[in-house]
Parts: C-alpha cells; sequence; structure tokens
C-alpha cells in the first residue's frame, strides 16, 4: 500500500529517528510512505481564533500535494494524507475540518491560493500512523513480531494532541488504549499509569523551561511509581522534553533515576528486527541501549 | 433566588471581542471550575481559568494584566471537560491576541541564547513564536 507521507519540520532533523524507524517499520508490513513533494510546514500550532484564516493556509497547502499524488498517478486513489508527529496530526486535522465544514472559509482559502492549479476540494484526510496500524489490525501486527519485547515494561505517553480536542483525537479523551495496543502487540508489557495525557510543557521549553522540568518530573515519577521500563511517544516536542529536559534534572540531582524514551516506532522496528541502523537510537539523549541489552532485545 | 449578572457598559466592548474572536459564549460558564481543576499548568497561574471566564464575563478588561493567558498552552484538558462544552483554551487563545494584535510581542528572538538555540528543536521555537508573537 502506497500512503502521501507529510513528515514536518522536526522529522528531518531532530526527529530523524522517529522518522526513519516509522519508514523501515512500515516497509515490514508492505506499507510505502510517499514522501509528499514541496511539502511546508504546518505551523506546529493551530490558530484558534475565529478570524485568522491566513494561519490555515500553510496547513491547507499540504492537501493540494496530495490531490497532485493522486492525480499523477504517484498513489492509486489515497486521499489519506499519513502524519507521524502528533502535533502536525493536530494543526493539519484542525484546519482541514474547518475546510470541510466551513465552505465560505475554503472559498478565501483557495482564492488565496490562486496560482495553484488546482483549488483544494476538501476531500484529504489527515491520518495518523497509530490510526493506520489500528486499521491494518494489532493481531496482524503481532504476527509479523519476529523478535517479542518481553518482559519490556512500557508506559504509552499520549500528551495532548493525539487525543485534543475530541474533534480531531484519535482515541478516547480520558480513556485512550491504541498505543496500549500497539505495546501488546510487540509482545511487550503496557503498564496502566495516570500521566498519560498531561501535558509535558510543550513550548515553554523554549522560554519557561522550569514548567517543564515540574511537569516533566511528574510524568517520569508516575511512569517509574507504576513499574515503567521506559516512556514512549508519538511527539517530537514531548519527546524533546522527556528526553533532553529529563537528563538535565538528572544533571541538577545526580541521584535521580531517569528512564529512557523511544519513539513507539523505534520499539516497533526493534520487534520487527528491522536494520539497527534504522532505529537511530544514537539520537536519543537518555541512553537508549543499556534497558534493552539487559532483556536480550539488542545485541 | 436568581441573580442578574449585568456587564460593565463601558466594557461591554471587551466581552464582544472576546466572544467575538474566540467564537465561545464565555456568559455560558457555569464557574463549576472543572477547567482549574484539571489544568496541568495551575501552580504557575496567577488566575484560575475559571476566574479568567467570569472575569471576561463582567467585561472586566483587567484580565489582560494576569500570567494566565501566557501560561496556557492549549493543552485542551479543560476543553474537553468542560460541562457546558465551552472550549476554554479558545478563549485564552483570543485574550493572547488581543494584546498580540497590539504589535506587542511576548517574546524575542534576543531573549534566547546561543546555546539554548542550539538545542531546541523547530516544533518548539516555531509553536512557542505562534503563540507569543504577533
Amino acid at each position: 500500500m502506497k500512503i502521501p507521507y507529510f513528515p514536518g519540520c522536526t522529522l528531518k532533523t531532530t526527529a530523524k529517528n522517529f522518522e526513519i524507524s516509522a519508514i523501515a517499520s512500515a516497509k515490514k508490513i508492505g506499507i510505502d510512505f510517499i514522501e509528499l513533494d514541496r511539502w511546508n510546514c504546518c505551523g506546529v500550532v493551530s490558530s484558534l481564533t475565529s478570524d485568522d484564516l491566513m494561519k490555515h493556509l500553510a496547513p491547507v497547502r499540504n492537501f493540494l500535494r496530495v490531490q497532485e499524488m493522486n492525480k499523477q498517478g504517484i498513489v492509486e486513489n489515497e486521499n489519506r494524507m499519513v502524519t507521524l508527529c502528533s502535533m502536525c496530526y493536530n494543526t493539519l486535522s484542525l484546519s482541514n475540518k474547518r475546510m470541510k465544514e466551513n465552505a465560505d472559509d475554503l472559498q478565501k482559502v483557495n482564492d488565496f491560493m490562486h496560482r495553484e492549479e488546482e483549488n483544494y476540494k476538501g476531500d484529504v484526510d489527515v491520518v495518523h500512523f497509530l490510526s493506520i496500524l489500528d486499521e491494518y489490525g494489532f493481531d496482524k501486527l503481532a504476527q509479523k513480531v519476529t523478535k517479542p519485547l518481553k518482559d519490556l515494561k512500557v508506559a504509552s505517553y499520549y500528551g495532548c494532541t493525539l487525543l485534543r480536542p475530541k474533534s480531531v483525537g484519535i482515541d478516547d479523551t480520558e480513556d485512550p488504549k491504541i498505543l496500549e495496543n500497539f505495546v501488546k502487540a510487540l509482545g511487550a508489557d503496557a503498564i496502566d499509569w495516570d500521566a498519560k495525557s498531561r501535558c509535558c510543557g510543550s513550548y515553554h521549553t523554549v522560554n519557561n523551561v522550569d514548567i517543564v522540568y515540574r511537569l516533566v518530573q511528574g510524568i517520569v515519577d508516575d511512569a517509574k511509581k507504576n513499574g515503567a521500563d521506559a516512556i514512549i511517544t508519538s511527539c517530537p516536542l514531548c519527546a524533546f522534553n522527556l528526553d533532553v529536559r529529563q537528563s538535565e534534572i538528572k544533571d541538577k540531582n545526580p541521584d535521580y533515576q531517569t528512564l529512557p524514551i523511544y519513539y513507539f516506532t523505534q520499539l516497533m522496528g526493534l520487534a520487527l528486527e528491522i536494520d539497527k541502523q534504522d532505529l537511530g537510537l544514537e539520537f536519543n539523549k537518555i541512553e537508549p541501549e543499556k534497558l534493552l541489552k539487559k532483556l536480550n532485545l539488542l545485541s | 433566588m436568581a441573580i442578574k449578572v449585568k456587564f460593565k457598559d463601558k466594557n461591554d466592548d471587551f466581552y464582544k471581542k472576546i466572544v467575538e474572536l474566540s467564537g465561545e459564549q464565555v456568559a455560558l460558564c457555569d464557574q463549576c471550575g472543572t477547567c482549574s481543576g484539571g489544568c496541568p499548568f495551575i501552580e504557575e497561574m496567577d488566575i484560575n481559568p475559571s476566574e479568567i471566564m467570569r472575569k471576561v464575563m463582567l467585561g472586566q478588561k483587567e484580565v489582560m494584566d494576569s500570567r494566565t493567558m501566557w501560561i496556557c498552552a492549549s493543552c485542551f484538558t479543560c476543553t474537553v471537560r468542560c460541562p457546558r462544552e465551552l472550549d476554554v483554551s479558545k478563549v485564552s487563545e483570543a485574550l493572547r491576541q488581543v494584546k498580540l494584535r497590539t504589535a506587542i510581542d511576548e517574546i524575542s528572538i534576543a531573549d534566547i541564547s546561543k546555546e539554548e538555540a542550539k538545542k531546541l528543536p523547530t516544533i518548539a521555537v516555531v509553536g512557542n513564536f505562534r503563540k507569543f508573537t504577533g
């Protein structure tokens, strides 16, 4: 199956490990990510005001590329556009929803993009890779696993943008299960915990890092209290805060016990035995290999 | 006994502006406090989200002096729990925009040290600037 793929800016820089592990893992189960030609930044956060239509232009322009891919036969009748980054997923989905539900807004945005060959018709669907896996079937995914992640206790961290607001959330806002089902399919243990959808402090990491330290410590402490060996995420900003900011907490308090942070696709790649270099573990800040080697999951 | 809440006439424009920008009928807020109870940022806020709703409802423009709207990171925890289905995150965004549209930014690039700038992922910087600059 070939599917148009929107990477987003961070997947090409600090979250390279997310991209390479996802593409290699998807390939293993017969899903080819075809990167959009000329994609542009989605804007990271969605504009929440009623008037600011200009800020929806960047997300919508990407949908034209999906239309073109279908027209050129690069993909066949595939109106879905897959994302890996949770924040891109959220921002693109909210803009798309606004265009689909408001013909006037869609017209204005199309008028503004008059130099594009076509208008956006409003029929692209933004989907997160986890939803693609859910549709593929976690039972089927479990059958593809060649190295079950036995005895690995994983805390599934959803953060905000995969679940909220409800109109674009991929699962129940208060009691999501999709990541836990994924973890079980890989043969690992999905721990139950409270902080799975608590905000990590997001972009405050730029100019108010103390908020992030407090929230990250709360999230990691809750994972540890519930017996987790590691935390997984699908958001490069959550990953930065949980990984890099957590390691800074450790720098300040040497006795602090850190937990390794992985992208969910890195564990998927491990269980599907993709090439080690495609796991991109060298990009993870908190030492990622020690735990995996201890459990004989990595040589 | 029914209590009638009257908006201050001179501030009526402010209330209307927030309703227009957010698209939320702030006066429908019941003041139940669910938004404040679940807010992960409550420790850093000087005024609770529910108090913000109350002050907007009463057209109290002084709410603009509060830090709360800048601390809110649009995590939507309040939004998904509000029993009146009000989007409190949108109200915060409207308040931020009222300030930013007067061409006063909350952050400047010079505030970020070179060392930090090298470390920060694009997603953090773009997200931050989208929320803190006009």
